[in-house]
């Protein structure tokens, strides 16, 4: 099971801020994912008025995996933390 | 570096406290370079200025500190440092309250001064925190990063090309 985190403007916009996902071994980067997390939650959008491929495929939309930051590139196995944010604004 | 201290929390801290904490630390100290950050009533995002009455901060538990330590040893490898300070608070924050302190001790304030500028300018760019700002009629929105921000990779490596 890969755990993925949701922070920030991306969390509030999909009303989620982590869940569980089992990642079929043809889910090996992380656009993979996203495209398996835009299909998994299609009924989310139409039941909260959400559209999550318009949230998770915005150029903006950072990613880490394991706590590092990665590409949409990057690989990915089932074991891994991965976290979708916008750019950081601390400080 | 002989000591690293990072702390995000959600209650005050004192700057004296850690002021004091840091000089007690060694004898060499020459230098103790600190900043700290606080809630600004206006918000500069947006043309029309808003007036501020919170902010709320998030971070990346795990994530958060690791980008911090590797700002810090960044800034340790590039100047003879003594001891780092870095403290961000999260969670809800009235105007004036006090956001971020980073302290830098060294023998000499070049090495404290530039070190501390550049421990803030790569915490705002690269560890994992994010601010909304709250206003007046309650209305939220997530602050947007600044592009001035983002080139201070270039600014560290061009004044590290002249040194």
């Amino acid at each position: 099971m890969a755990t993925i985190h949701y922070f920030a403007s991306i969390r509030e916009k999909l009303g989620l801020s982590a869940e569980q996902v089992e990642l079929p071994s043809q889910v090996d980067t992380v656009s993979a994912l996203v495209e398996l997390l835009i299909k998994q939650h299609e009924k989310d959008d139409k039941e909260f008025n959400s559209s999550w491929g318009d949230v998770l495929n915005n150029t903006a939309v950072l990613v880490a995996v394991n706590q590092t930051v990665a590409k949409f590139s990057s690989s990915i196995k089932d074991s891994d933390e991965i976290a979708f944010f916008p750019p950081v604004t601390g400080g | 570096m002989r000591s690293l201290k990072i702390s995000i929390q959600e209650q005050d801290f004192s700057i004296e406290d850690e002021c004091t904490a840091m000089r007690a630390q060694h004898k060499d100290i020459g230098a103790l370079a600190t900043f700290t950050g606080l809630v600004r009533e206006m918000d500069d995002e947006s043309s029309a200025e808003q007036e501020v009455s919170s902010l709320y901060v998030e971070h990346y538990p795990g994530m958060t500190e690791k980008n911090l330590e590797e700002i810090a040893e960044q800034a340790n490898q590039q100047w003879p440092l003594l001891d780092i300070t870095i403290i961000h608070r999260i969670g809800e924050l009235k105007v004036s309250e006090q956001i971020v302190f980073v302290g830098v001790s060294s023998m000499h304030r070049e090495a404290a001064f530039a070190a501390c500028t550049f421990i803030m300018d790569f915490l705002k760019t690269k560890a994992a925190f994010w601010k909304k700002s709250n206003n007046s009629d309650n209305a939220g929105h997530w602050v947007e990063a600044k592009e001035s921000d983002s080139d201070v990779s270039e600014k560290w490596a061009e004044a590290k090309q002249k040194r």
